[in-house]
């Protein structure tokens, strides 16, 4: 069964150990020592002012102590309106989001779509990852100025990359067999994307949108930053006035309401299992 | 009622899945396919209803020569053609109820099917064939919380809803215990002639095989090697669809299986 010049004997009695991942021992070596010395040196070239640290710190303990003093009155309207924004830019950018990337996701997945839609999906999917959410805020920002509008586009077209990317994912990886008994029965295209898929990706599409309402929401605090609404604004403000205990206040609310949503997320995600 | 002329299949890899296979089936009879794995058993049948692409040659169902068909004109043929699968290929996630009206989506609209608002008669004979099967109280469970000899009744009820002049069965047994295989075998086989239905049945299990049909077409590297009844399958003609083997303890057990009738 085995080759010619294979010859048990001169294995036995011989240890055994796995074969290396890269055969030429030279190679093998030269990477392991390259990415070694690569390492040394990059960190050696990390420029460190530990003078300006020190001032920093204490700047820094400010920050960490206004939490125990958070200030959530003094600017209450500012942070309210600031989070009902944030609020709104998250639920419309989602469900706008989604609802584009369901139907990009089919075509971007190989064994439902013909070719040419697969490609012009898969491109309009790599552009909305390629363009990182701050970068498309700002450029929105200039064209539709200041406010949640510029905040509420940016979320929906980085919702679209990242979930068009990974239903897409979900759709390739589905069960052939099932989708092909409903093909079988005569259904149509639509009835069988509707019985033959949908049920197997449903939880995925779930999960995921859910987990992008969360990402939106913070990513709405982040906008804020550059002009695109929501409670961003009122958190760099803050930040401008060193009004730290506002700022404590802003990112203790953030947090509580991300922390609600996980929380949510996780019992509907065990619910549609 | 269905014929196949000169049908070929091979696929991009250049494996020539089927060389020119010639069967023809009456109406009402049901015909067992054997063979090793990768003789083509499976490509046969989906090159029936197009789920595989035959290469060449034609198949004709009640006249109608499938081969060339447009789209819509294929979903309409598909209709009266019932599958069944190996691993039962339930849509999981759906209740047992949208499994069987499933095989009536060749019939009704998308909204319809969309909205599973199917004709009260659908809905009707949908119960009809899961009480016939004995599931109809499973009605609305999911589809994964059945046992395998379960699913796979589901899995008929989902081929005959459709009305078909024809099933195509492919290893109907092949992940269920021996008792659960006789019994959807004759299940199958019963229903068959109930309806007076043609059927085509690939199967592993030779001494099953013999059991139910009525005749026995035995594939090997995509040509046939036998076609003929069960009777006939000697241990020299299993030779020749499987190799050499000792053939005797599997021909011999056709004799003690009386006793199982009905269900």
């Amino acid at each position: 069964m085995s080759l010619d010049n294979f010859n048990v004997q001169t294995k036995l009695g011989q240890p055994w150990k796995r074969p290396p991942f890269i055969q030429k021992k030279l190679l093998r070596w030269t990477i392991i020592f390259g990415i070694i010395a690569y390492l040394i040196a990059a960190y050696l070239s990390v420029d460190v002012n530990w003078s300006r640290v020190y001032e920093g710190l204490e700047r820094g303990k400010k920050f960490v102590l206004a939490f125990t003093n958070p200030d959530f009155t003094s600017r209450s309207s500012d942070i309210w309106s600031g989070m009902i924004e944030s609020i709104i830019m998250t639920v419309t950018s989602s469900v706008v989001g989604i609802g584009i990337s369901i139907p990009i996701a089919l075509g971007a997945a190989r064994n439902v779509a013909p070719l040419p839609i697969y490609l012009i999906c898969r491109g309009i999917i790599a552009i909305s990852r390629a363009l990182q959410e701050i970068i498309v805020a700002i450029l929105l920002v200039a064209i539709f100025g200041f406010g949640p509008l510029a905040g509420f586009l940016t979320l929906s077209f980085a919702t679209i990359g990242f979930l068009s990317k990974l239903l897409a994912e979900d759709i390739e990886s589905m069960d052939k067999v099932q989708a092909e008994a409903i093909k079988a029965s005569g259904a149509k295209w639509t009835q069988w994307i509707n019985y033959g898929v949908q049920p197997q990706v449903m939880p995925r599409l779930i999960g995921l949108s859910i987990y992008r309402v969360d990402i939106n929401f913070r990513e709405s605090a982040i906008l804020g930053l550059v002009g695109a609404g929501g409670i961003g604004a009122t958190l760099n403000t803050a930040f401008d006035r060193y009004e730290y205990d506002t700022a404590a206040a802003i990112l203790l609310i953030i947090i509580g309401i991300v922390m609600a949503l996980e929380y949510i997320s996780g019992i509907i995600r065990a619910r549609v299992q | 009622m269905l014929k196949l002329d000169k049908l070929v299949k091979t696929y991009k890899t250049g494996d020539q899945a089927l060389k020119a296979v010639d069967i023809e089936i009456p109406k009402g009879q049901v015909l067992a396919l054997i063979g090793p794995s990768g003789a083509g058993k499976s490509t046969l049948i989906r090159c029936i209803n197009r789920l595989v692409e035959p290469t060449s040659g034609q198949v004709y169902l009640n006249d109608v020569e499938l081969t060339c068909l447009s789209t819509s004109a294929l979903r309409r043929e598909r209709r009266r053609m019932g599958m069944i699968f190996q691993e039962y290929a339930l849509i999981e996630r759906l209740t047992v109820m949208e499994n069987v009206l499933s095989g009536r989506l060749g019939y009704v609209g998308f909204w319809r099917s969309f909205l599973r608002k199917f004709p009260q008669s659908d809905v009707d004979e949908a119960y009809r064939l899961l009480d016939r099967v004995g599931l109809a109280e499973m009605a609305d469970k999911r589809a994964d919380e059945l046992s395998g000899g379960q699913r796979q009744r589901v899995g008929i009820c989902r081929a005959l809803i459709q009305n078909p002049a024809l099933l195509l069965v492919d290893e109907p047994t092949a992940s269920l215990d021996p008792k659960t295989s006789r019994q959807i075998m004759r299940l199958i086989c019963e229903l068959c002639q109930e309806r007076n239905l043609a059927a085509i049945i690939n199967i592993h299990d030779v001494a099953l095989a013999q059991m139910f049909v009525q005749r026995v077409v035995g594939l090997r590297f995509g040509a046939v090697q036998f076609d003929g009844p069960p009777e006939n399958l000697t241990p020299e003609v299993l030779t020749m669809i499987y190799g050499e083997e000792d053939w005797e303890a599997t021909i011999e057990k056709i004799e003690d299986e009386d006793e199982a009738d009905l269900l």
